[in-house]
């Protein structure tokens, strides 16, 4: 049985270092359920949160061969336990004057909120893990989901340890 | 077609006059070797601060610091600016080559020969798209190679200028690393790191891709420069407890094989292999990247495993209860079959790549680190626990392995219609030649039989295109080994269809003064594939008919006479030792000698692809028996089969020579 692994990836900030890795994934033959890339406390340093799905002796490829490409510094699997992993979610709802109280209740229920409104639609804006994005879309649906965009998941262990500080001299 | 790809570019902003060389005092810079190279270190060098020149001239000075002989290249529109410090270059060599392909083969061959790093220079566009074959085969045998590609000017890239291509992007998945200089001062640590990185851990290919405006770029030269890797620390140092855990298996095992491949020979450890072999007694099988890392002559080499492998080399892991892997890579063209490959055998893996380590089969006991400290180490702690635990006996392994060599050893059978047969020819090469020579090959038939019927005692003596399976690489690939070691006989065995791609650097050779030696195996056909066509298309042979044979065209020698070579042929066996010495005895200029030898011959024993290793062919449809120590009924089959066998052409050998000397 395949599995979700998810996998921070500290990289150098150079032109290409998404092509390089992403490159990797597809020509050996290995899934991405999502990607993020951003910025780190270190300015030279990116971070890429990956998503991948894959069995165990796979996966070890992965992280073998990601940790080949030069400009990969770091590679730690965060477990989902000892790990917080949020998405971010935007999507437009149908909702006019009939509905909007309905929808409003739904957002409040989610901690979601409003961040644009108009008199067919509003915007919600949700951050959570997927599981939690997934029920939330479940319950909109039913008035018309008019336009969705989600985040790749960024993931941080928790506890007071940092897996950038280690690794950058 | 009719019209070739123009290099020549759009003329570009002359560069500024040359301040010509360096008048700064410079210590004499010490011989360095490149693999010296650590990241946390500086590269060695004299120092050298802010230096004004050229970007051009940086990479030149970048190259004669870091100990660059020779560069093989043709330039074209973007790489000009660096051409033109070139030449003024005393360190620097650089040989132009025919086809940037040829220039890529040649700097492999280079490195494959000397150990050093081979470095290849094309243009942009199709100079640099040309050397994407090169990179690749270096990329799949971890080949040092620094390929340096001009390209289009800052301005224009990204805009389909004329001769860009995304030779970064393009190459990306077939090198070690790569870059795009997009600042001139950046051009000695760019050279350093491309060095760095080919040279050391896993070796392999790197390319330094650097825009016109670059090179013509005003800068200031310093060197040595600071490496700025901080994601690549190769793991050289293995680790103590898994060595003595392999030294453990190795100890409880009554079946061990060392299972050698080329990381051993890049590892320079063919010494501590010996040792290592001699210590425990254990069956010794060389891959085809290996071929030479331990003399073919020793008591204890089964030979080459895999596709075409001796029986002896399969048999042996297909029964081993431990295998132990030291630079090799569970390829599929030795393992066969992966789930039925050495099915009761344990493994010890190691490696300097750690995802080469439990990539194709799971390693009981994964070992990562430089083949050489691995094997130093693997010598103490066996030693160490042989002191303590006593030997074990491995004389029931060797009566039935030793016994699979002696039933089943390498031969052929001479073709009925009186053809000159190929293997007898490639033999007689190798047994004239000696293990002095170096001996590179294409691919294809005559490759197997130059891995089976030559016999190596000796490292870097045997180059070929083993990963990639690159057609045209022999020719030069023997032309950069030459280079590299000019004072070696330098074989390359070729087929008449891998000639056919890359023998344009035969010009090269002749106008240079690189003396190789060509052998067309002239089956007629493309050779391997007709052989396929043959077992497994119903004797279906769609287009492998080259017709060298019928229509002789080309005409090798002609061809060979036509370029500044020696072009000679040879249709009978009585001709086969004579026109070798004859060969020989050329040093003036490149020789090409033809061989018209049967199209019929077939590369045996074979694993048919994709299925297991126990299903072993010596011939068409004939199996060995591995397991029953008296000779097996089919022995009596394979007997006209096999009636030459390696061990039996070697004592020919000795008696044909004595009979060549009598000749003269």
């Amino acid at each position: 049985m395949s599995e979700l692994h998810t996998l921070s990836v500290l990289v150098e900030d150079k032109p290409g270092v998404l092509a390089r890795v992403s490159g990797l994934f597809s020509r050996r033959g290995f899934n991405i359920n999502s990607l993020a890339v951003g910025p780190t406390e270190h300015p030279d340093i990116s971070r890429m949160t990956i998503v991948v799905e894959v069995d165990e002796l796979p996966m070890e490829q992965v992280t073998k061969q990601l940790n080949k490409l030069v400009h990969v510094i770091k590679i730690v699997e965060l477990e989902p336990d000892a790990s917080v992993q949020r998405e971010l979610l935007l999507v437009k709802v149908r909702a006019d004057a009939t509905v909007r109280s309905q929808v409003l209740e739904t957002v409040q229920l989610f901690r979601a909120k409003v961040v644009d409104v108009s008199p067919e639609a509003v915007t919600v804006e949700a951050t959570g893990t997927a599981d939690k994005l997934g029920a939330l879309l479940r319950m909109l649906e039913p008035y018309g989901i008019r336009e969705m965009v989600k985040s790749g998941m960024v993931a941080v262990g928790r506890g007071p340890r940092s897996i950038t500080a280690a690794s950058v001299r | 077609m009719t019209t070739a790809h123009s290099r020549s570019g759009a003329p570009g902003p002359k560069p500024g006059p040359p301040p010509g060389r360096p008048t700064v005092p410079r210590t004499d810079p010490a011989p360095r070797s490149h693999g010296a190279v650590t990241p946390d270190t500086t590269v060695p060098g004299p120092r050298i601060v802010d230096e004004p020149m050229s970007g051009a001239q940086s990479l030149v000075r970048s190259l004669e610091e870091i100990g660059c002989e020779v560069v093989f290249g043709l330039p074209g529109g973007t790489i000009l600016p660096a051409y033109d410090p070139l030449l003024d270059s005393t360190k620097v060599r650089h040989i132009l080559v025919r086809h940037e392909q040829g220039a890529g083969h040649a700097a492999t061959g280079y490195a494959q020969a000397t150990g050093k790093v081979g470095v290849c220079m094309a243009t942009s566009g199709p100079g640099a798209t040309n050397l994407v074959t090169p990179i690749a085969d270096a990329h799949m045998d971890s080949v040092p190679l620094v390929a340096i590609t001009g390209q289009q000017t800052r301005p224009l890239i990204g805009t389909d200028a004329f001769q860009e291509a995304d030779i970064t992007g393009i190459t990306l998945p077939v090198t070690k690393h790569n870059m795009l200089v997009t600042d001139a001062a950046e051009i000695p640590r760019a050279i350093a790191e491309a060095f760095h990185l080919a040279s050391t851990g896993r070796p392999g290919p790197v390319l330094v891709d650097i825009p016109k405006d670059v090179l013509q770029e005003q800068t200031t030269f310093s060197w040595p420069p600071e490496l700025q890797l901080p994601g690549y620390r190769p793991t050289t140092r293995p680790h103590g407890k898994q060595i003595r855990e392999a030294a453990r298996l190795i100890r409880e095992s009554r079946k061990p094989v060392l299972y050698v491949g080329g990381g051993v020979l890049k590892a320079e450890a063919s010494a501590e292999l010996k040792e290592l072999a001699e210590l425990t007694g254990a069956p010794v099988v060389t891959t085809l990247m290996a071929r030479g890392v331990f003399p073919d002559s020793h008591p204890q080499h089964l030979g080459m495993p895999g596709m075409h492998g001796t029986v002896a080399a399969v048999a042996s892991m297909q029964r081993s209860d431990l295998l132990v892997a030291l630079g090799a890579r569970f390829d599929d063209r030795v393992t066969g079959k992966l789930e039925s490959f050495a099915p009761d055998a344990k493994v010890v893996h190691a490696d300097i790549d750690p995802a080469e380590i439990s990539k194709n089969r799971r390693a009981d006991v994964p070992i990562v680190g430089d083949c050489k400290e691995v094997l130093t180490e693997l010598i103490e702690a066996v030693r160490a626990d042989r002191a303590q635990h006593g030997e074990p006996d491995l004389t029931a392994w060797w009566r039935q392995v030793g016994g699979l060599r002696d039933r089943y050893p390498l031969g052929w059978t001479e073709p009925a219609d009186g053809a000159l047969s190929p293997e007898f020819v490639i033999e007689r090469i190798g047994a004239i030649a000696g293990p002095d020579a170096i001996y590179t090959a294409g691919v294809g038939q005559h490759q197997m039989w130059a891995a089976q019927f030559v016999r190596y005692e000796k490292p870097r003596t045997w180059l070929n295109s083993g990963g990639l399976g690159t057609m045209g690489y022999a020719v030069p690939a023997a032309m950069g080994a030459k280079v590299g070691e000019p004072d070696t006989v330098v074989w390359c065995i070729d087929g008449d269809g891998c000639f056919q791609m890359t023998n344009q650097e035969l010009a090269t050779c002749a106008i240079e003064g690189i003396p190789i030696k060509v052998a067309v195996i002239n089956n007629g056909n493309l050779g391997m594939v007709r052989q396929w066509q043959n077992l497994f298309y119903g004797e279906r042979y769609s287009n492998t008919d080259l017709n060298t044979h019928k229509l002789r065209i080309p005409d090798f020698p002609m061809l060979a006479e036509a370029m500044g070579c020696v072009g000679l042929r040879v249709e009978s066996k009585e001709d086969v030792d004579r026109v070798i010495h004859q060969a020989m005895e050329i040093d003036d200029r490149p020789v090409v000698v033809e061989f018209v030898v049967g199209a019929d011959a077939q590369v045996w024993p074979m694993v048919a692809a994709g299925t297991s290793n126990d299903e072993i062919k010596v011939a068409r449809d004939i199996r060995p028996e591995f397991d029953n120590d008296e000779l097996a009924a089919s022995v009596d089959e394979v007997a006209d089969v096999t009636s030459r066998s390696a061990g039996g052409a070697s004592i020919d050998t000795e008696k044909a020579l004595s009979e060549a000397e009598n000749d003269r």
